[in-house]
């Protein structure tokens, strides 16, 4: 189906009641799978069982920049070629990205604490990431300060495509500056250098969650449809009460 | 366009310079911070010179956002900014006027005053040389970024607060930059060259992107 056509919040309406089951379906079986495997693969040689907060931290991470990723695309969508469902997946992916960054910082640190010694070090990556989640929140405030829906798609697109900047730094931070993070360890050019009893079950955990997120993305994109329409049937209301 | 560009920032200089510009506010608040900092970690001048460079940096970025807002916020209230939008020169080249503008008068001073401030905090002097062509440098690309943020918040009602909030955390590369190349000029760790080299780099990438931005921020937020 062309992407134009789910212009209209109807068929979009009606795909989202096929996709958002068949997607959580998805990601309650993929997840479920990927951490139990995740607690059947060995422990660390060095880590112990710390290591399995990777299976949940990593995925969040993966997660993070590709929501901000998608809320980029989507501003584009907005401003370049006007897709009237555009800035309702863009702030649909700003809230959940905010929230997957948040849980991100939130698993690194708790990882942090007993192989770094630290929860928190002012280190490239960690601070990159606390910079996403910064302009996740900064995208978010502009939303919740503008009373239009659609002026504020706008002015939350233009300021998401000016934080693009940080994506790559993020993503690379890790191999252009020394940091106690350790260096990209699954999509590198050489092939990844986890061990295949680790990599598997991150794989799927992470597929499991990439299911999650496309979930609530619809769930929240329908959501917000429904906000926008209860609130111009209230404007209407009014109208007609003044009159 | 030379015309447009020299009538719009003699405008906004001239604005900015009289009665109720509030040009000099900024640096009376880089003043009260720098006057504020041994009250907080109290006034031993040898811990005051270590931390100096980086509270000459936070000082003057804070204060250099203040009235970032106001670029165009004050054109909007009076109607000027209509005119500006009718007329011909590109959105762009107006933005960078204004811009302009409003660094000579509110970053231009953060910039020679800091090395005085810095002999309050017993800076020495390789340092404040340092600490000065930084934010020589790095002044300018906290006006253009605001220039973004600024331009986003005249659709809001009340945008000061918000613009400080989108625009800090694109300023952090400048400010890793700015005191990495003062402390580079000091301890000499790593040369002087490359941390500046990049703060350059960082300027000049928001030189061209603020008002891009910014021209697209007012073609699409105004209505």
């Amino acid at each position: 189906m062309p992407l134009i056509d789910l212009a209209n919040p109807r068929r979009f309406q009606q795909l989202a009641r096929i996709l958002i089951p068949m997607f959580a379906l998805a990601a309650a079986i993929l997840i479920g799978v990927g951490l139990v495997m995740g607690f059947r693969a060995p422990a660390d040689y060095q880590q112990g069982e710390m290591v399995r907060v990777m299976y949940i931290h990593v995925p969040f991470a993966w997660l993070s920049l590709g929501a901000y990723t998608m809320m980029a695309i989507a501003a584009l969508g907005t401003l370049v070629w006007r897709h009237p469902l555009a800035d309702v997946a863009g702030k649909a992916a700003a809230q959940i990205g905010m929230a997957f960054c948040f849980l991100c910082l939130i698993t690194g640190s708790l990882w942090g604490r007993p192989t770094w010694g630290t929860y928190w070090d002012w280190d490239p990556r960690l601070t990159s990431v606390l910079v996403l989640f910064l302009l996740y929140l900064g995208v978010l405030a502009l939303w919740r300060a503008i009373e239009d829906p659609n002026r504020a798609g706008r002015a939350a697109a233009i300021l998401a495509l000016v934080g693009f900047v940080n994506v790559p730094i993020v993503k690379f931070s890790v191999d252009w500056w020394t940091s106690i993070h350790q260096p990209t360890s699954v999509m590198r050019l050489d092939g990844p250098t986890i061990h295949p009893s680790m990599l598997t079950p991150l794989l799927i955990s992470a597929a499991g969650f990439l299911a999650l997120f496309l979930t609530l993305h619809l769930a929240a994109m329908r959501n917000e449809l429904l906000r926008r329409r209860v609130r111009t049937l209230r404007i209407l209301a009014a109208a007609k009460a003044k009159a | 366009m030379i015309t447009t560009f020299r009538a719009v920032t003699a405008r906004d200089l001239k604005l900015a310079l009289r009665v109720g510009g509030g040009a000099g506010v900024g640096v009376i608040f880089f003043l009260a911070i720098v006057t504020i900092i041994p009250f907080a970690v109290g006034p031993d001048l040898p811990l005051l010179a270590r931390i100096g460079t980086a509270v000459l940096w936070i000082g003057a970025l804070l204060a250099s956002l203040l009235g970032l807002d106001r670029i165009f916020a004050s054109d909007q209230d009076d109607g000027s900014l209509d005119l500006l939008l009718l007329s011909h020169a590109p959105l762009e080249l107006i933005a960078v006027a204004k811009a302009v503008a409003h660094w000579i008068a509110t970053g231009l001073p953060l910039v020679i005053i800091a090395p005085v401030l810095g002999l309050m905090l017993g800076v020495e002097p390789r340092a404040l040389a340092a600490v000065s062509l930084t934010l020589l440098v790095g002044t300018p690309a906290v006006t253009f970024i605001g220039l973004i943020a600024s331009a986003l918040s005249v659709a809001l009602p009340r945008g000061g607060l918000l613009s400080a909030v989108l625009i800090l955390p694109l300023a952090i590369p400048l400010l890793i930059f700015g005191v990495a190349a003062t402390n580079a000029a000091v301890v000499g760790e790593i040369p002087f060259g490359t941390p500046f080299r990049l703060l350059c780099a960082i300027t000049l990438f928001f030189l061209v992107l603020g008002p891009v931005a910014a021209a697209a921020a007012l073609r699409h937020v105004r209505e």
